[in-house]
């Protein structure tokens, strides 16, 4: 299937030097969640900026729908929305105003139903008549949501849309994203919270220093983040693991001194006492043992600081 | 063309001017008042009349000129500026309209602005002294295409201003003192020979030449010239609009 966004061999240096994105390639699928994680700086909203015309890119391309952001800008941005990271709107236009101009700006004809509806479904209707300042950050980041659906967008960037939300406002929100992707509406949202990424993405993408690090199956980062492993010290070196052990798929560590078990700690069945009483079998004594859990957090962070 | 955008552009625009009308129309109207205590009642009680004109009457089409000028540049600077320095303008970057188009928006917007405002000026000047108009048709054509001209002027200045003294500077230190030494107030024959040679410089001097010439068929040039010379600016403007979006010179990173 063709990708909804490709993003080709894409670099950026801003005025002054700085690069800021340095040949990043990635795809992002039609009707999927995308969370693009990474650390302050990393780039993730220069990536967006660059996918919605924002900044100019630098070398590379970028095809929306097929259609590419430079030359065919029109396509490309009819089909996205973005709530941008900072909270910038007119002080003085009202909600309804606000929303609607959007639309306007974006060469769709009025519909006040449809303004209404998205209004309704993000508990703005009641201050559809107030000034933009009369509205708490909260709603007014609802409303740069509203904004940025006011046009029907396929495509939703939404860059740090819980920096500075309450828990129960975020339910809300990942509420919302539900209900656009089951409309197939593509979202693409940054995030710093691995916990996140984790409850409402397709996909992650990690992303550090300008470089694209992982992008993966969020299933697949959750197998290695539900993974544990135990580590027996052994009583005696091994030089190798014994064939009645196979099954296990044993590793030893440490010039034999130690056994590793990796074992999914979301399977009913984890395997730990047939283990055991399989070592006692083949006559292998240890000393002690312990358990560990790799996080998406481990994960995240040896990946960003392997790059360092 | 996203006509939709530009009149979306437009009407925001608008919006701004209505929700600060006292400012937008009732200090022009205040400062005519007080240009004609002043110019018309103090000054005008010793000059009397300008080649049978009077000297009340004389200065009207200037007193348009400078605030439609100076309206124009300011309205269409903040108007691009602002978003600018708020941040805003991120939605309109982003939305799928063209650098013209936006310059439509903003430039149609201001120009309107001001156009309005010089005819609040001409209605008030008509409390104050008997007021004929010779040519009307010309006289909105100079009033057009002199806010068009100025407001692509702002626009440019908004655009390349990243603070507000950048953004108050030109208007304060080359509109303004144009307009004032362009005749606005006295006709350019009433100075002495080396600074009527002077006066020919200003290219301010062309167009509230014209301008009176459309109501009182005095002008200080031909009208022709005048009318060459406003759209020698308006393309010289067009130009610098177009230079600038062809390059993204200040727009974007
Ligand atoms: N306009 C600019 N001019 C110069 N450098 C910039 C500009 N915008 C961003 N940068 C630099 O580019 C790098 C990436 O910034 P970016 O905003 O894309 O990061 P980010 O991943 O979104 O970070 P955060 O999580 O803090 O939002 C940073 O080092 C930043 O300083
Ligand atoms: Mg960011």
């Amino acid at each position: 299937m063709r990708p909804l966004i490709s993003v080709v061999n894409l670099s950026k240096t801003y005025e002054g030097g700085f690069t800021a994105l340095h040949d990043i390639s990635l795809e992002i699928r039609e009707g999927e969640i995308l969370a693009l994680l990474g650390p302050n700086g990393a780039g993730k909203t220069t990536l967006i900026s660059i996918v919605c015309g924002i900044v100019n890119p630098g070398g590379g391309s970028v095809t929306v729908d097929g259609f590419d952001i430079v030359a065919d800008y029109r396509q490309s941005r009819e089909r996205i929305g973005l709530v941008p990271q900072e909270l910038t709107t007119d002080a003085f236009e009202s909600v309804w105003n606000t929303v609607s101009f959007t639309r306007g700006l974006f060469g769709k004809a009025p519909d006040p139903d449809y303004i209404e509806q998205l209004l309704k479904d993000l508990s703005l209707w009641d201050k559809k008549d107030n000034r933009i300042m009369q509205l708490s950050g909260g709603m007014k980041r609802r409303l740069m949501i509203a904004k940025a659906l006011s046009h029907e967008p396929r495509i939703l960037f939404l860059d740090e849309p819980t920096a500075g939300v309450d828990v129960s406002l975020r339910q809300d929100m990942w509420g919302l994203v539900r209900r656009l992707r089951e409309s197939g509406v593509t979202i693409i949202l940054t995030t710093h919270y691995i916990e996140e990424a984790e409850e409402i993405a397709d996909r992650v993408g990690v992303i550090n220093r300008g470089r694209i690090v992982v992008v993966e199956d969020k299933v697949e980062l959750m197998r290695k983040m539900g993974s544990k492993q135990l580590t027996l010290d052994l009583h005696d070196t091994l030089d190798q693991v014994p064939e009645a052990l196979a099954e296990y798929g044993l590793e030893l560590q440490n010039d034999g001194q130690q056994l590793v078990y990796t074992y999914d700690v979301h399977r009913e069945r984890t395997g730990i006492t047939a283990l055991l009483g399989a070592l006692s079998e083949a006559g292998i004594r240890f000393r002690d043992l312990k358990t560990d859990q790799s996080s998406l957090e481990d994960i995240f962070v040896n990946l960003v600081r392997e790059q360092e | 063309m996203n006509w939709r955008g530009v009149l979306a552009i437009y009407r925001f625009e608008m919006a701004r001017t209505f929700r600060t009308l006292f400012q937008s129309v009732v200090s022009p109207v205040i400062s005519t008042a007080l240009y004609f205590v002043v110019f018309g009642s103090a000054i005008g009680s010793r000059i009397q009349e300008v080649e049978g004109v009077s000297y009340g009457s004389f200065i009207v089409p200037g007193l348009i000129m400078l605030s439609l000028m100076t309206q124009s540049v300011s309205n269409a600077s903040f108007g691009i500026y602002f978003p600018k320095f708020t941040g805003t303008i991120y939605e309109i970057l982003s939305a799928p309209i063209s650098y013209l188009e936006i310059a439509f928006g903003y430039v149609g917007a201001a120009a309107t602005k001001s156009v309005m405002v010089g005819l609040i000026i001409l209605a008030t000047a008509g409390l104050f002294v008997p007021l004929e108009i010779a040519h009307p048709w010309w006289m909105l054509l100079f009033l057009l295409l002199t806010a068009i001209t100025f407001s692509l002027f702002g626009f440019i200045i908004g655009i390349w201003a990243d603070n507000f003294e950048k953004l108050q500077i030109i208007p304060l230190l080359v509109v303004t003192p144009l307009v004032f030494l362009g005749g606005s107030f006295y006709s350019v024959d009433m100075l002495p020979p080396v600074w009527q040679k002077i006066s020919l410089l200003n290219p301010v001097m062309y167009l509230v030449s014209g301008f009176r010439w459309s109501f009182y068929e005095l002008s200080d040039v031909t009208v022709g010239v005048s009318l060459l010379m406003i759209c020698v600016f308006l393309g010289a403007c067009i130009f610098l609009v177009w230079r600038i979006f062809a390059t993204g010179y200040r727009i974007k990173t």
